[in-house]
């Protein structure tokens, strides 16, 4: 297999779920952590609402850019990219 | 003594005896709790990862995550928005506000959540089922949230002769009742009336804001519920509600009732909606033994001075044996009494806030 994406998750989520970082295939944000959640599903809940968008405070970032779809997470992503899956600050 | 589970904004506390454990699920919030017997329930708010579902089969030793409610799909033609504030209704669980098991069955449970969804399981929570029957009903879309942006079910009873029948409690929408299950709904609020409303929709029984409903297991046609504007009691299965007068406020959210005496019920009262505080900032606990015709006001035990507890909707329960009662407040206090209510003993004053206090049954 060539290059494929490499998903991270912030280590607050470690806590609470078992979320190693994934080398995974995907062209978009949505197909990446689509096979991050086929490995892992107790993933899925802490990351995508009910609907299937990212969670009101979650934030996922493709090479430092804050992903601009987070309902259908159509954001492309390069063979080389990472995913960083984050909190959204909110507060203090 | 019973078990007492204390959830709280930061964690879960079990108590043994007087004796506070280990905390669980330390730093995440503790929305609502279930026991029974070896099995516990936890509900888990953790913020920005959302609401989840924990369970022990060894009482509270060990945990493993089963499934939280998840809502099914929002049609994308769905006009689903709150009619009082234009917001559209999110398909999406936020928290887990309450849970309850049937008598009979253990296994199968009854889920309350913001939003106001209900939610039933048959396998101990490794699924869950939206209950299309009441979230379908077009007076849904106008129940509006009491303190959180949108509504929830807060308070949800089993009748003990008829797992069949349950009644839900909603901030702010009023009670429901099923007897077939959850089959078909009826709202079951008549005779609470609401004064934050305009005269025309005070009686409107689906925007009634009873905070907390609960029931006497011995006499299940009676019902108390502390309301955002009083408190009603029912005497015959919440087909009509009367308003009991208390003093020195009838605004609160905690209710209790009597296992067996229907006449039986205890409440903490504070001043009413914008301040949220005890009557001057001494906490009290009323308890009436005559169905709501007299109260006693206690204090013995429960601070007089200075004190701006509030006791949460969930923050107050009874035992069984119907003498044991515990109580959890914002503050961090945990108080227990062994004569009714007579007296309270602290057994911390420096816990988390107090989202949740439950006996184990």
């Amino acid at each position: 297999m060539g290059l494929v994406p490499r998903v991270t998750f912030t280590a607050n989520l470690r806590r609470h779920v078992d979320c190693p970082s994934a080398d995974v295939p995907g062209a978009t944000v949505g197909e990446a952590l689509a096979a991050v959640f086929a490995r892992s599903p107790a993933i899925r809940g802490y990351i995508i609402d009910d609907q299937g968008a990212l969670r009101r405070h979650v934030v996922a970032f493709v090479g430092g850019e804050a992903v601009r779809d987070r309902v259908g997470l159509t954001d492309a992503v390069a063979p080389d990219a990472e995913i960083a899956v984050m909190q959204a600050l909110s507060g203090g | 003594m019973d078990d007492i589970l204390v959830g709280t904004r930061k964690g879960l506390f079990a108590l043994r005896g007087t004796e506070i454990g280990r905390p669980s699920f330390l730093g995440a919030a503790v929305t609502a709790v279930l026991q029974r017997g070896r099995t516990i329930y936890a509900a888990v708010g953790h913020g920005h990862f959302g609401a989840k579902l924990h369970r022990s089969r060894d009482g509270g030793e060990s945990w493993e995550e089963v499934a939280a409610p998840s809502w099914p799909p929002k049609p994308t033609d769905a006009d689903d928005k709150s009619p009082m504030t234009g917001a559209p209704w999110p398909w999406s669980l936020d928290q887990i506000w309450t849970l309850e098991a049937d008598p009979r069955d253990p296994d199968a449970l009854w889920c309350g959540t913001i939003p106001g969804g209900l939610f039933h399981s048959t396998d101990g929570g490794v699924s869950w089922r939206l209950l299309r029957s009441l979230w379908d009903r077009p007076e849904r879309k106008r129940w509006f949230g009491g303190g959180y942006d949108f509504p929830g079910i807060h308070s949800l009873s089993v009748d003990p002769r008829d797992p069949r029948r349950l009644l839900a409690g909603v901030s702010c929408g009023g009670a429901w009742l099923t007897q077939d299950g959850g089959e078909s709904w009826s709202v079951a609020s008549k005779g609470m009336f609401a004064a934050y409303m305009p005269p025309v929709k005070r009686d409107d029984p689906a925007i009634q804001d009873p905070h907390r409903i609960v029931r006497c297991a011995g006499s299940p046609d009676v019902l108390w519920a502390q309301h955002h504007n009083g408190v009603f009691r029912t005497t015959d299965g919440a087909k009509s509600w009367s308003e009991v007068t208390i003093k020195p406020s009838s605004f609160g959210f905690a209710v209790a009732a009597h296992p067996r005496d229907p006449e039986t019920a205890w409440f903490v009262p504070a001043v009413k909606d914008e301040m949220r505080v005890p009557v001057e900032g001494a906490l009290v606990v009323t308890r009436t033994r005559d169905g709501g015709k007299s109260f006693q006001t206690l204090r013995a035990g429960l601070p007089q001075k200075h004190a701006y507890h509030l006791i949460y909707r969930h923050g107050l329960d009874v035992a069984p044996d119907g003498q044991t009662l515990a109580m959890g407040s914002t503050t961090g206090a945990l108080w227990l009494s062994q004569d009714a209510g007579e007296s309270w003993t602290a057994l911390s004053r420096d816990l988390p806030p107090v989202y949740c206090v439950r006996f184990a049954t």
